[in-house]
């Protein structure tokens, strides 16, 4: 009997609950509402089951947690009757999903309905299984779906042939089984049948090879006919809609000949009439046309290559793009960017039409215009799309502008045909989405500025023009300030005038006002604070005249609450007060930044040394390494080799990856021989410094005083250059590892005796190489070595390199040899300095190659070192 | 593959049908319908275009006076298939209820599922003829 909380019927309580004002009020309802459905749960009742389900399943589409219900479920299932079955299965799918241990229970269930004499109870349970089997059941259940896929209802058997899909999905195993059974239901007449039977065909193709080989021999004709029926077939008005027969299954079967057509030539063959046929048969003028002439329009993307048929395809498509219906374009967009794939030129065509659609008002179709025409770009239009581009990007709204400029960017650098305007553009961009731009993208650009060095003046000039105008711009600003810093000098002087610009007289307080601006604004960041006080340290030896001025801003900063902006500024101030003498050769320009090693690097995503390099020359070992800055710990890459020569790029290479040996030579730069480039990329994958560069002397001494932070020290190191030496070079670009773990600088080597016996490492008949070992004091693991290569033979050696490599465990540092050319019986010698942080467990081991030039030509010899001295 | 989900959802975002084809905790799908809802909403004044990216998924949407409906495909799907399986949808519904609104839903609310299941199974479309889906709703109807 009904007791007397019998349960309001559903409307009313969906009645109750829309009443609710407030949603308080709805979950108390809804509280109340859950309950009594408890309460009529447990009392087992089995004439409310029904209610209480489809009121839990209101619930449950509220949000509302109902696992109680499960059971209930279940019970509805088990029941005989037909309407709590139905209920029972769609509380099931909707409740329940195929994660729940429950779900096994209903196995047993699901197994005599499938088998119930009642095709509709058969059709609830397909139903049920086709949504939510889980693999155990998929499998247990395989054998009942296989026998219905033949059964004699053709509801069942559509039901039954999507069942199959997923249990195919969940088991592809099975796949097999389902073959032959797919493969009859092809020739259906039946509609629902046809597009199931079509649907499991394809998903069959997709996962399983043997099952597509087979489709496509022997159905490939039976699909192409019921295709063509249809699309011939009379008015039917069961299926038409908007004057189309079916235009799912239309779609469908266009669907799996892709799939049977791709990568197969004759089945490609086969299609062509079909395709064409539908192709200019289906009316445009409504959506379900239209619908299938996408379709239609991305299978002949997908299959082998007919020409007359991409062209066609290439034309609908063209007349989607100038539909006005937002969603045509956009479809059309779409497949616009598989098509360029192979035919670029007829998509060039309609570059005028895409362009406009990057300034549509609405903004999916203004994401794929946009991707569509970074695929375009090619170098004859990339200035004028650029132009476009950047016209548009004034007026976009924000969220879209960082789409815009960062595909921008990505257009300019690949495609710029010279460097001003390279530059020009990114000032641009800058200028007007400064906040957007990501940090790799103006530290590329400002590689490219310093490689450009004929146009030094005209980038300051016009930088310092454009940060007057958009200070907000925080990127601007950085580059802006690194540049003026620099360039100072050039700008003040107006140097380097190109004959398109116009003279501007900028004095030297002006260019230290901008560079006071970017310190004292309160939204400046930390970042170009820094850079600013850098740029100031240049500028005063730069400009000597305002140095005092310049110095009193430096005091100021000491007082900064930043500890990066505070212990700078000490730093520099006493560079400013102390140290008159080193500080123009401190601040020289800087050298040229390699572009090759930089894309490289940064085509390897190596972001720590990226941002090494734009930073400030300075080359303070400061052993602050300032986080944001400079990332000096460039991956664990201690050693610092030396870049080829001639770009004089000091780039932390990095020992872990590839050692990249940039080709890039700069004429005017030393001559050194190119070994650098001949990597010694063994496996041992350290690569080796040629020691002929001669910037390593500088680098290796800055890098070691990380400890000692006493700036006069190092520089006193420094200015006892090497043999030969680059002027240039002198401030040596900052990207030293200034947490260098490794001690005392060179200078101090050697101090100590040998303590061990030097050995022979190498002899031939034409060369000889010793080495020498001192242990310096204080690091165990530090080992110093002389290496003395004697030339045995009776003629010179030219072009003399020694490359090493070490294993991982070892770290290595190269000095410059003495000399590169080697004089018959004569002798060089070259410090290496070496650090084993398997100090006592292994000794160590190098792999060595030496390359000379005799007689003109090129001698290589290689040899393996293994009689270092235990204990080293 | 194919259809992911099916919401109906009114101006207020309210759900007032939803089927899901794949598994989502209920704290997900709530989220999942928040965002959509907002994103459908928002654009409705402005543009006409009837597809919203929405992480890895597109969704289809169309509005019915005061009932959006929207579905959720994977990036392979036909757009415009879906556009026109969304009116099949309305047109069927439309059918059975006669002018149905979206009080006609929400009060029959099974009769809405049976109808969605009768078209859509695992997320692919497997009828389309408004008859073959209705009959067996019709007879049920009969023997209740």
């Amino acid at each position: 009997m009904n007791s007397i909380f019998s349960g309001t019927r559903l409307r009313d309580m969906i009645r109750s609950i829309r009443a609710c004002k407030t949603a308080a009020e709805e979950r108390g309802v809804v509280r109340k509402e859950c309950a009594d459905i408890r309460a009529s749960i447990n009392e087992n009742d089995p004439h409310d089951r029904h209610r209480n389900l489809a009121k839990l399943m209101f619930i449950h589409m509220l949000g509302y947690p109902t696992h109680f219900g499960q059971m209930e479920c279940l019970k509805l299932i088990a029941s005989p009757g037909f309407p709590e079955k139905r209920i029972g299965y769609l509380g099931l799918m909707l409740l329940l999903d195929e994660r729940q241990e429950v779900l096994m229970l209903v196995t047993n269930s699901l197994k005599q309905d499938l088998n119930h004499t009642n095709q509709y109870v058969v059709g609830l349970a397909l139903c049920a299984l086709g949504n939510i089997c889980s693999a155990e059941m998929a499998r247990d259940l395989a054998p009942e779906v296989e026998r219905l896929i033949q059964f004699r209802d053709p509801n069942i058997r559509k039901k039954a042939a999507l069942c199959s899909t997923r249990i195919v999905r969940k088991v592809p195993d099975l796949a097999e089984n389902f073959i032959n059974a797919a493969s009859s239901l092809l020739k259906e007449k039946h509609h629902g049948v046809l597009i199931t039977g079509v649907q499991l065909c394809y998903e069959l193709c997709t996962i399983n090879d043997e099952a597509l080989e087979y489709f496509r021999k022997k159905c490939t004709e039976g699909l192409i006919k019921t295709l063509r029926d249809i699309t011939n077939s009379a008015y039917q008005p069961e299926y038409d809609v908007a004057g189309i027969t079916d235009p799912f299954l239309h779609i469908r079967l266009l669907k799996l000949l892709r799939v049977l057509g791709h990568g197969d030539a004759d089945a490609s063959d086969l299609m062509t009439d079909i395709l064409a046929q539908v192709a200019t048969k289906t009316e445009s003028n409504k959506n379900a046309g239209n619908a299938v002439l996408y379709e239609c329009v991305e299978t002949i993307m997908a299959i082998e290559d007919t020409s007359s048929l991409r062209v066609l395809a290439i034309n609908i498509l063209g007349r989607f793009l100038s539909n006005r219906d937002n969603n045509i374009r956009y479809v059309a967009l779409n497949m616009l960017m598989k098509a360029i794939a192979f035919d670029d030129q007829a998509v060039q065509r309609h570059r005028v039409t895409i362009l406009e659609c990057v300034k549509d008002p609405d903004a999916s179709i203004r994401k794929r215009a946009l991707e569509l025409v970074s695929l375009l770009v090619n170098e004859n239009n990339v200035k004028q799309l650029t132009k476009e581009l950047i016209d548009y990007l004034e007026i976009s709204d924000e969220d879209f502008k960082e789409d815009l400029s960062a595909k921008i960017c990505s257009i300019v650098e690949k495609f710029s045909p010279e460097k001003i305007w390279y530059i020009d553009q990114m000032l641009k961009v800058l200028s007007e989405a400064g906040k957007f731009v990501k940090d790799d993208v103006w530290h590329a650009l400002i590689v490219v500025i310093s490689n450009a060095s004929e146009l030094h003046g005209y980038t300051v000039r016009a930088l310092y023009k454009a940060v007057l105008t958009y200070s907000e711009q925080e990127t601007l600003v950085r580059v802006a300030i690194w540049c003026i810093g620099e360039y100072g000098d050039l700008l003040v002087n107006n140097v380097g005038m190109l004959g398109i610009e116009d003279p501007i007289t900028v004095t030297e307080s002006d260019a230290v006002d901008v560079v006071e601006d970017a310190i004292t604004r309160h939204n400046s960041d930390m970042t170009t604070k820094a850079m600013a006080l850098v740029a100031l340290l240049k500028l005063s030896s730069r400009f000597p005249s305002i140095s005092e001025r310049i110095k009193d801003i430096i005091v100021k900063q000491k007082g900064s609450l930043l500890l990066e902006m505070q212990q700078r500024a000490i730093e520099f101030n006493s560079i400013v007060d102390r140290h008159k003498n080193i500080r123009s050769s401190l601040v020289e320009r800087m050298p040229v930044l390699d572009e090759a090693t930089f894309n490289v690097r940064r085509a390897g995503s190596l972001p720590a040394s990226v941002s090494t390099m734009a930073k400030p020359s300075v080359s303070i070992p400061n052993g602050v390494a300032a986080a944001p800055l400079v990332d000096l710990l460039d991956l664990g890459s201690d050693d610092i080799m030396a870049a080829p020569s001639s770009s004089g790029a000091d780039f932390l290479q990095d020992l872990l990856g590839v050692d990249l040996g940039s080709s890039s030579a700069q004429s005017g730069a030393t001559p050194g021989p190119k070994a650098g480039a001949d990597l010694l990329m063994d496996i041992l994958s350290i690569g080796t410094p040629s020691p002929a560069q001669n910037n390593t002397s500088s680098i290796d001494l800055l890098s070691t005083a990380g400890i000692n932070n006493n700036p006069s020290n190092a520089l006193d190191t420094l200015s006892s250059p090497a043999p030969p030496h680059i002027a240039t070079t002198a401030s040596a670009g900052g990207m030293f590892d200034l947490l260098d773990g490794l001690s005392p600088s060179p200078s101090k080597e050697a101090t100590n005796g040998p303590a061990y016996p030097p050995i022979v490492a190498y002899e031939s008949s034409t060369l000889k190489i010793e080495f020498t070992f001192a242990k310096p004091s204080g690091n165990p693991q530090e080992t110093n070595v002389q290496a003395t290569f004697i030339n045995l033979s009776p003629n010179t050696f030219t072009d003399f390199i020694f490359q090493a490599a070490v294993p991982k465990f070892l770290q290595l540092h190269l000095d410059p040899a003495s000399s590169n050319t080697l004089p018959a019986s004569g002798n060089i010698t070259q410090n290496l300095r070496v650090t084993n942080s398997q100090h006592g467990k292994k000794s160590l081991v190098m792999r060595m190659r030496i390359g000379y030039k005799l007689n003109g030509k090129d001698v290589l010899e290689e040899g393996q070192i293994n009689n270092f001295p235990r204990g080293l | 593959m194919g259809i992911r989900f099916i919401l109906m959802v009114n101006k207020q975002g309210q759900t007032r049908l939803a089927q899901y084809y794949e598994w989502l905790t209920l704290e997900e799908r709530r989220a999942l319908e928040g965002e959509i809802v907002r994103k459908c909403l928002a654009r409705n004044d402005q543009q006409k275009c009837s597809f919203v990216e929405h992480r890895n998924y597109k969704i289809v949407y169309r509005r019915y006076a005061s009932l959006f409906f929207m579905v959720g495909v994977d990036d392979d799907e036909n757009e415009l298939a879906i556009l026109e399986f969304i009116h099949l949808l309305v047109e069927t519904m439309d059918k059975h209820f006669g002018n149905v609104c979206e009080l006609d839903i929400m009060f029959h609310l099974e009769k809405a599922h049976f109808m969605l299941e009768e078209m859509v199974m695992n997320g692919c479309i497997v009828e389309t003829s408004k008859a073959n889906i209705l009959s067996p709703i019709q007879l049920m109807d009969k023997a209740h």
